[in-house]
């Protein structure tokens, strides 16, 4: 009897719940501590902001959140997501930075169907390919996109002899490989030589040198945090960016400009936001996240921003219904966002598909040249829901 | 590949041997010396460096910031020998190893509470901002040729203190034998402390030069000092010879590695401790030497 009860009770949708509404149960799993704490720390603004902004309510619920540090920290990745998924019986679940938390989050995403995964930077490929489920979504980006979005651009502008130069890590593979995908795609060759350097490693001398024997017609690279400030200004240091132009993916100059001074300027990269993208909704952005956290707004926060929206979205649709779980999915799969980086929608693989912006370093800021790749679509191999 | 090339990759692997040899002397001095393992070597360079931002802001040149930050970085080296590893001479490295990588986490937790986790960088100083053309296509700073030559003068330095001076000839004394040294009326707890905070200043002061050259970040010192552990394990424990020596090594393992097997350049720096290790496992100097 009280099973039946307790059975029946879970059928019962939760705004229907006896004795007034129960709160929408939202996990949230990011960095806190570490070298990616100040990520964690602008998703979270900018995702209570955007929650804030809606009065507070998600399909005329209440909700709560409840933080996990996951530390960037893979061996934890499991048990974090556990405690919140099994320990808080969250609805959601918003998260990680990292890509190996990300990928090791979705062996318990795989084990609880009614938990939606939200994840709001991770870009590993894998995420929306192989491990593909129906419950996981991602708001940000995938590594792909960021490689590919410049690959046809740099043939375009002249250089047919091209030179990568990344970490030997994941992130840095896959990025290489999607331009060289692109570059091929738009007629161009392989790559001269492409150049790996151990991560986090930031000694760029002898590369340089390299760099300078092969006599490139331009160089492709992706750093990022210190090892991109190191980068940046060495290259300018030794080469002439007149001779060996210097391209990018957007994350190259994101968030280390104040650091490298002059050293950027000019530098062309391509990414799915910039800080100068002139709209009302990216303005209206800025201005509320310099007011709230007394920060500049970045990438991060964008993407926090924008989860922001996609729960508000599919709880409208829903009606706060998070029993509903066949329904959220749908209307999250549906929703039609449009936020400080433009209009996006996800992809069968649950990835975004968005515009990725040309921008080009001026006065030390990433300005907008105009779209590298309009409306840019993860192939999403391997994934069939 | 043409002989001017090689000849850059060998003037990239000198000068960044050169660095990494100030920091890995004081890492292994304090070892010959002391006795004593510390894993914190590392946090002192990550200091030196935020000390060079810092101080660069507030006096407006790096001469000001080194003249400054000499003292802070030797304060700050008696204040750990004093207060965390006086109490651990003699006794096992393993509380050594645990007690210094606790150091580490309080030394990143203070730079973070100081400074803050942003990135930031330190201007090369006007007089020494040019470049040397090599070749048509690559320029050489000449800030990395000053760096070179200021570590080569306080490596000259430090040998002829340690070699000529009466403070050297105390120092090697108490090195060999603690007890004998005392008994001969020298005050081995001042001189302990005075081995340890120069060996805080050395590695403070290759942060401080490096400063213009790397990025200042939360994380700096924990790179750096692994390589300095294999350069002191290359070099044979507690000998200032072989750190130099293997510090060269190191230097040029990477600069030749990263361009001529790319794939595998990470590897190279330690198939090269192994190597050493196989040939000669008590270090290509072992102390005392």
């Amino acid at each position: 009897m009280g099973a039946a009860a307790s059975a029946a009770a879970a059928w019962v949708p939760s705004r229907f719940a006896i004795g007034g509404e129960a709160p929408v149960r939202i996990g949230i799993m990011l960095p806190y501590t570490g070298v990616y704490a100040q990520l964690g720390e602008n998703i979270t603004s900018g995702l209570t902001m955007r929650l804030k902004a809606t009065g507070d309510k998600l399909g005329g619920r209440t909700y709560e959140l409840h933080k996990v540090d996951s530390e960037a920290n893979p061996s934890k990745a499991v048990d974090n997501a556990t405690k919140l998924v099994k320990g808080k019986d969250v609805d959601f679940v918003v998260g990680p930075v990292h890509s190996g938390v990300a990928l090791a989050m979705t062996k318990v995403m795989a084990k609880s169907p009614k938990t939606i995964m939200i994840c709001p930077n991770a870009g590993a490929d894998e995420l929306t390919r192989g491990a593909c489920l129906r419950n996981v979504f991602r708001t940000s980006f995938s590594n792909w996109q960021t490689g590919f979005s410049m690959g046809a651009e740099v043939l375009k502008r002249g250089h047919r002899r091209v030179v990568t130069l990344t970490w030997k890590y994941a992130a840095g593979q896959e990025m290489m490989a999607a331009f060289g995908e692109s570059f091929r795609k738009a007629g161009g060759a392989d790559p001269v030589e492409q150049l790996w350097v151990d991560f986090p490693d930031a000694e760029f001398q002898p590369v340089l040198t390299r760099i300078a024997a092969l006599k490139p017609d331009a160089v492709f690279a992706f750093f990022s945090g210190s090892g991109a400030v190191k980068f940046i200004r060495d290259y300018d240091t030794a080469l002439d960016r007149k001779q060996i132009p210097l391209y990018g993916t957007g994350f190259l100059t994101e968030g280390v400009l104040d650091a490298v001074g002059n050293h950027a300027e000019g530098i062309v990269t391509a990414l799915h936001w910039a800080e100068t993208l002139d709209s009302p909704e990216n303005r209206l952005f800025l201005g509320d996240f310099r007011k709230t956290t007394g920060r500049m707004a970045d990438v991060f926060a964008v993407q926090g921003w924008d989860t922001g929206t996609l729960l508000y979205r599919a709880l409208d649709t829903v009606k706060g219904d998070t029993g509903a779980t066949k329904d959220l999915i749908q209307a999250m799969e549906d929703a039609e966002i449009s936020g400080p980086r433009g209009v996006w929608h996800m992809s069968k693989s649950h990835n975004p598909i968005q515009d990725f912006y040309l921008r080009q370093v001026e006065g030390g800021r990433n300005k907008v040249l105009g779209i590298a790749h309009a409306q840019l679509e993860d192939p999403g191999t391997g994934c069939k829901m | 590949m043409d002989a001017s090339f090689v000849l850059i990759q060998a003037l990239n692997g000198v000068q960044y041997g050169i660095l990494l040899f100030l920091v890995a002397s004081g890492l292994t001095l304090v070892f010959g010396i002391m006795g004593v393992i510390n894993l914190a070597h590392g946090s002192f360079y990550m200091i030196g460096a935020y000390l060079a931002y810092w101080l660069t802001a507030k006096t407006g040149s790096l001469g000001g910031a080194v003249a400054l930050g000499i003292p802070i970085a030797f304060a700050l080296g008696l204040a750990v020998e004093r207060f965390a590893v006086s109490f651990l001479y003699g006794q096992d490295h393993l509380k050594q190893v645990l007690l210094t990588y606790g150091l580490i986490l309080v030394l990143n937790e203070l730079q973070r509470m100081l400074w803050g986790s942003d990135v930031h960088s330190v201007p090369v100083p006007e007089i020494l901002r040019g470049t040397v053309r090599l070749t048509e296509t690559l320029s050489y700073p000449i800030y990395r040729l000053f760096l070179s030559a200021a570590c080569l003068a306080l490596a000259g330095g430090m040998a002829w203190v340690v070699r000529r001076t009466r403070l050297g000839m105390t120092i090697r004394a108490a090195a060999a034998d603690r007890e004998t040294a005392g008994a001969l009326g020298i005050d081995t707890d001042r001189l302990f402390s005075l081995v340890f905070g120069a060996g805080a200043v050395l590695a403070a002061l290759a942060g401080m030069l490096a400063a213009p050259i790397e990025s200042v970040a939360p994380g700096m010192g924990e790179q750096v000092l692994v390589l300095c552990l294999v350069i002191v394990v290359i070099g044979g424990i507690g000998s200032v010879k072989g750190a130099f020596l293997g510090a060269m090594a190191i230097g040029l393992a990477d600069s030749f590695g990263k361009t001529l097997l790319p794939e595998t350049a990470g590897l190279f720096v330690y198939g090269l401790m192994a190597a050493a290790l196989v040939w000669r496992p008590q270090g290509l100097f072992a102390r005392g030497t």
